[in-house]
């Protein structure tokens, strides 16, 4: 698992839900839908035309309480835009477990949001958590997990997918 | 220790934790909706079938053909993995709610499930928080990995006054404290109006945990916990206090003696204001929702029925209203509410969580105006990015249905 990303800055405002990410009426409505379709539908609401700007390995920058709300996994959608890193003043409890579980690197940053505009770049540390802003030169701490806590194993190994799949053969759960 | 590091420790197989510390913690229940990907890692076995629990509550029944292809595909994993606990529509209604009905919630016990609106099992002074895509490591193992939160104590003072329910405190609350007070926290209501309150009223609280980003939204139990348990759970358990030298990050308090009917304006749970304060700007109605895992339990529908008893709905408003579940359908059916609301011009659902994420049975279109009992008011949760959602109790709900515009309930009791 990559720990150091570099990338453009997106900035997005203060409790930006997952009915926001991931919108109700639109996908959970449509079972059948691909995650590439879905992620046509992030954001929409509030920033429609974005999902055509973003490019792979661009960095999000939100306020507090990002992903509050539904249980959605709003890191998907934004794995798929190819957004490489997340970081945000607060970030939701289910959100901030989803986006290990996605593999999509989230970090809680306080003071994030004043600390990079829109279209500044970004070199983030997941491991040490330091983040520095190419643009001003400016650095700052965000919050790194605990290198022995499950979130981080989970997120090194790259997801909860990849993790379970180590765990349950090595538990012997799996047929033969 | 608080009630959320005691009922931790215990699950974690140690004498006490600390916030911060991160544990492997035996889980009492989960639901189901992670079976298919434990079906793909290829384990062919759940650790307990008995404490496995699904019901269909987002799209039944299915709208679509893929939603109910999705459900013959449900019900082949609960025959494979021989799940006990399976609610189809007609048996079963809201997931929160019928979790509880079945008696899979006691004092003490530790549950993750998949809903964010999980934490309303907090109500019976339990630890139920939500998990999502990694249910599948509690279907394959029996545990999951929890950071010990830290907690907060909101103390509930005073006095409820009539015609205020459980809606109007924690709009209140969060309107004083944000919808981040509780952030990763473990929320514990006390007071004298937490004991004063309905089980049904506080339900409502612990149920809008998340709202104000709870992981655990919790009240002491007593005797009107137990008497809803009664005959529903049978085996043991104690009620879990906190210490008295219990470490709290923070504690905030409230008088609620003045409190005043509430709404949230739309766009945040967290913009509550006294229900007075926007009846000059007469707002019309298009839709008034009763329903959701929030507010529509027996309670809730027996005061719109009182509210509205005699009454016609506004001409130019829906109203929707969906119990909470399949059981609560029957005693409003038998107390007669359902017949008053139906004659009344309202559309009596089954129970769903339909209308409230803006999925079916209900969606909003753009710039309609809707008054909710559910929890959420987010820009697009009932449908168009352009329509408006207040959030409200049961009783101005039912008091606005027939107003055609936001109103007082006190005015109409």
């Amino acid at each position: 698992m990559q720990t150091t990303f570099t990338g453009r800055v997106w900035k997005f405002g203060e409790a930006i839900s997952t009915d926001l990410m991931v919108p109700g009426s639109k996908v959970l409505a449509n079972p059948g839908i691909t995650p590439e379709e879905a992620a046509q539908f992030c954001m929409s609401a509030n920033r429609p035309g974005w999902v055509d700007q973003v490019q792979p390995g661009d960095l999000l920058v939100a306020g507090t309480n990002f992903g509050c709300g539904s249980s959605r996994n709003g890191s998907q959608p934004l794995k798929v835009l190819g957004i490489a890193c997340v970081l945000a003043d607060s970030v939701s409890r289910i959100h901030l477990r989803n986006a290990v579980n996605t593999g999509l690197p989230t970090l809680v940053a306080p003071g994030i949001s004043a600390f990079v505009e829109e279209g500044q770049r970004l070199e983030v540390n997941i491991v040490s958590g330091q983040v520095k802003n190419l643009d001003t030169g400016k650095t700052l701490q965000a919050q790194a997990w605990p290198e022995d806590s499950p979130p981080f194993q989970i997120l090194m190994a790259g997801g909860l997918d990849a993790y379970m799949k180590d765990k349950v053969r090595k538990a012997g759960l799996v047929r033969a | 220790m608080t009630i959320a590091e005691k009922i931790l420790a215990k699950h974690a197989g140690v004498d006490s934790v600390k916030p911060g510390q991160y544990v492997w913690c035996k889980v009492d229940a989960t639901s189901g909706h992670s079976l298919r990907a434990l079906e793909l890692l290829g384990v062919d076995r759940v650790w307990d079938p008995e404490r496995v629990f699904i019901v269909d509550d987002h799209q039944a029944p299915p709208p679509t053909i893929e939603v109910a292809n999705r459900m013959r595909e449900t019900r082949r994993l609960v025959k494979k993995y021989g799940i006990k606990h399976y609610y189809e529509y007609g048996r079963g209604g809201i997931l929160h709610q019928v979790f509880a009905e079945r008696g899979m919630y006691a004092p003490g016990e530790l549950i993750a499930q998949g809903d964010s609106h999980s934490t309303s099992g907090g109500v019976f002074n339990a630890c139920v928080t939500n998990a999502n895509m990694d249910a599948v490591h509690i279907l394959a193992f029996g545990d999951l990995w929890f950071r010990v939160p830290e907690s907060v104590r909101v103390v509930l003072n005073g006095t409820l006054p009539a015609w205020c329910v459980g809606k109007d405190v924690i709009l209140k609350v969060a309107s004083e404290l944000g919808t981040d007070y509780g952030l990763y926290k473990s929320v514990e209501y006390v007071g004298p109006v937490a004991a004063q309150m309905t089980l049904a009223q506080r339900w409502t609280i612990s149920n809008m945990g998340v709202e104000v980003g709870a992981k655990f939204a919790l009240f002491e139990a007593d005797a009107k916990t137990d008497a809803f348990l009664k005959d529903r759970v049978t085996r043991p358990y104690e009620h879990v206090t906190a210490d008295p030298d219990a470490a709290y990050e923070a504690q905030y308090e409230f008088d609620l003696s003045t409190l005043t009917p509430m709404v949230a304006r739309p766009g945040d749970p967290g913009n509550g204001v006294p229900v007075e304060s926007v009846l000059t700007e007469h707002v019309k109605i298009d839709q008034a929702f009763l329903g959701s895992c929030t507010n529509a339990r027996l309670e809730d529908l027996e005061v719109a029925a009182r509210i509205i008893k005699g009454k016609q709905i506004h001409p130019d408003v829906r109203m929707l209203v969906s119990p909470s579940s399949q059981e609560v359908f029957g005693q409003a059916l038998k107390a007669g509410y359902l017949e008053i609301l139906a004659d009344a011009g309202a559309l009596v659902e089954h129970s769903t969580c339909g209308p409230c994420y803006g999925g079916h049975m209900g969606v909003l279109g753009d710039h309609e105006v809707c008054i909710s009992s559910s929890n959420r008011n987010f820009q697009g949760r009932m449908g168009s990015p352009l329509a408006k959602v207040w959030l409200a109790s049961p009783a101005t709900v039912a008091a606005s249905a027939i107003a055609g515009e936001i109103v007082d309930p006190r005015q109409y009791l």
